[in-house]
């Protein structure tokens, strides 16, 4: 055995392929872990339509509901807020909300179906804090020329009230408007688009 | 009798003859450079710091539920209900700011006399890691009470990686377990704020030390003793300008302890909320995931990175930049051991350049810790009147942005292009006798 010649190749191959397998072994073992972390069928399933009836949402005001444990914001808008949104198209990043943060059927200059229901997921597009409700159109103190919206408290980005994001701050989209349909005049079905309703 | 214990003492011997050369090599013959001072106090706090938050982190798990029902409620009932539960909690919360305010003089200390230059780069990027460790730690450890500011808190910082094109919104949900932070969420923290972290951190301490007990302590005056004269009263071939670190060091050390251990007594008998800096007035309201908290700042430790998050405007369509430019703020200070070639270590043989530039980023991080904290949102209509406030605390900030990497920028430039003019440096350390 002693005088025998090493096959250093033959040992190079070896190891080489005890590593690999050793590697790919190691991976696999790792997957279970980290899926693990994954929402877990719970989690999954805790996510059904919302129905809420609109009958005591006044003018200008907004009401929240949970989705999905998600806020979703439903404002009556005034015909002078519905007014201030052509205006406010130069300001704007996505004025024709191009982007895809709303189903076909709200891409339009009020991204709803009825021009004055909004309805809206009111997460900021930044990094998912809530924004604050800033409807009337007068000076806030974070902008004397406020022509109503909202405005989020943790990095202060600023939209409309459509939900459309100005420039010049952190966030990059739009709000997100979810699936949602009338069952009848007054009532919302959040969760659900309008022909799935039939 | 009396041999009982020398008995004890040769039977481990015996059985472990590495162990009394590894407290030698590390106790009480590791030769440091015996000019230390006042700033040479807080890697040896730090050490106290960590012990505290590993002993009172394990009483806190006694009695803490780790879940979205239930941890808000156990904290109330630590503070009220648990016998001294008020105490421990309060000594780990302050002990969690103390940790970065010794940690953050720790690294200045470095900065300061050039202890990430050669030949001790290894002993700064495992300090790094540590510090990326702790601010995880730190992270998910605020999380665990499950207050409004928790809440808030973990869902920006996770949004964090949200941000990331194509993964971003997938790994976003990874990390939550869930749509929004919950349970899942509260519980994966948990087991990583008090056992892996802490596996980790411990380890990376290990290290951090075995490296710098391989090359040496830095000092001062940035000498290299192991390169000047020999021979002390201990040890005819070790460094003349070495002292014991036991006694000499720790007893010093001691001394440091007492002072600390007063100002961190005042804290937590006086002021553990300390203005609602340590722990945000916010964060006494249970988590709701409907409501943003009106001023949501994270905790000052935090705040100069914050900002840089805030400052930095999305563009094409994306938020990552300012993410990425905040990430990149933690990631150069790796690279100060490359970035800075000059020859000097310590700031009293450097040029003026580098005494000034250091200056304005020391400056630099406190103004980005003053808008990232919301006092410059507080100041300036205070000050200024009614101006437009975004745009001069963006200005400011963006500023602060610029002077924070321009001391990398600059550092790089006046030390490669040879623009700096240093004085000599001595053969020994200053002060020896």
């Amino acid at each position: 055995m002693a005088n025998e010649v090493v096959d250093h190749g033959r040992r190079r191959f070896l190891t080489a392929t005890t590593a690999v397998v050793g590697g790919i072994g190691v991976v696999s073992a790792a997957v279970p872990f980290i899926k693990s972390w994954e929402p877990s069928a719970r989690a999954k399933a805790a996510g059904a339509p919302v129905t809420q009836s609109l009958k005591k949402i006044e003018k200008g005001q907004q009401l929240i509901v949970a989705w999905r444990s998600l806020p979703v914001f439903i404002v009556n808008r005034t015909p002078a807020q519905l007014a201030q949104l052509p205006k406010e198209d130069p300001l704007l990043v996505d004025p024709k909300s191009e982007v895809e943060q709303q189903p076909k059927y709200a891409q339009n200059e009020t991204r709803s179906i009825k021009p004055e229901w909004l309805v809206m997921v009111g997460i900021c597009t930044h990094l998912g804090c809530v924004p604050d409700f800033y409807g009337e159109i007068k000076p806030e103190p974070f902008d004397p020329n406020w022509k109503g919206g909202y405005y989020c408290p943790c990095h202060h980005s600023r939209y409309d009230i459509a939900g459309r994001v100005y420039k010049n701050v952190p966030a990059p989209k739009n709000m997100q408007v979810p699936p949602y349909h009338f069952v009848d005049d007054t009532t919302v079905q959040i969760g659900v688009d309008p022909k799935e309703a039939g | 009798m009396a041999n009982v214990f020398s008995n004890i003492g040769e039977w481990v011997n015996e059985r472990a003859p590495g162990m009394m050369p590894m407290y030698r090599a590390h106790m009480t013959e590791y030769y440091a450079p015996k000019n230390f001072n006042l700033w040479y106090y807080f890697g040896s706090l730090a050490l106290l710091v960590l012990v505290n938050q590993i002993v009172t982190g394990i009483f806190l798990t006694m009695n803490y539920t780790p879940s979205a029902a239930g941890a808000f409620d156990s904290v109330q009932y630590i503070m009220r209900d648990v016998e001294w539960g008020w105490l421990i909690r309060y000594m780990h919360s302050t002990g969690a700011s103390l940790f970065f305010v010794v940690v953050f003089l720790h690294m200045f200390r470095g900065l300061m006399y050039g202890s990430y230059k050669k030949p001790r780069e290894l002993v700064w990027l495992l300090g790094m890691l540590i510090f990326l460790a702790l601010m995880a730690e730190a992270f998910m450890g605020y999380v665990l009470p499950w207050g409004n500011m928790s809440f808030w808190g973990a869902k920006v910082i996770i949004s964090l990686f949200g941000t990331l094109p194509y993964i971003g919104g997938g790994l976003e949900q990874w990390i939550m377990g869930d749509f929004l932070p919950g349970d899942a969420t509260l519980n994966r923290f948990f087991a990583l704020h008090v056992i892996a972290l802490p596996l980790v951190l411990l380890l990376l301490v290990v290290l951090h030390i075995a490296a710098l007990h391989e090359v040496g302590s830095n000092n001062p005056d940035g000498v290299e003793i192991k390169k000047g004269p020999k021979g002390n009263r201990w040890d005819a071939l070790k460094p003349a300008d070495g002292i014991p670190l036991h006694p000499y060091y720790t007893v010093k050390d001691l001394v440091g302890v007492g002072f600390f251990l007063l100002i961190a007594a005042f804290i937590i008998f006086f002021a553990p909320t300390f203005g609602g800096w340590f722990l945000e007035h916010d964060n006494a309201i249970p988590a709701n995931n409907l409501l943003t908290p009106p001023e949501i700042k994270p905790v000052w430790y935090f705040t100069p990175f914050y900002a840089i998050v805030r400052m930095i405007p999305s563009f094409l369509g994306s938020a990552v930049w300012g993410v990425l430019a905040m990430f990149s703020a933690i990631a150069v200070l790796f690279a100060m051991p490359w970035l800075d070639r000059g020859k000097v270590k310590s700031i009293r043989y450097r040029g003026t350049g580098y005494k000034v530039a250091l200056t304005v980023f020391v400056l630099s991080f406190f103004g980005l810790g003053a808008v990232g904290a919301g006092i410059t949102a507080e100041v300036i209509p205070a000050w200024f009147g009614n101006v437009d406030l975004t745009f001069w605390e963006n200005l400011f900030g963006r500023l602060m942005t610029l002077l924070y990497f321009g001391f990398f920028v600059f550092l790089w430039a006046y030390t490669y292009f040879g623009w700096e003019t240093t004085k000599p440096v001595p053969d020994r350390v200053t002060t020896h006798d």
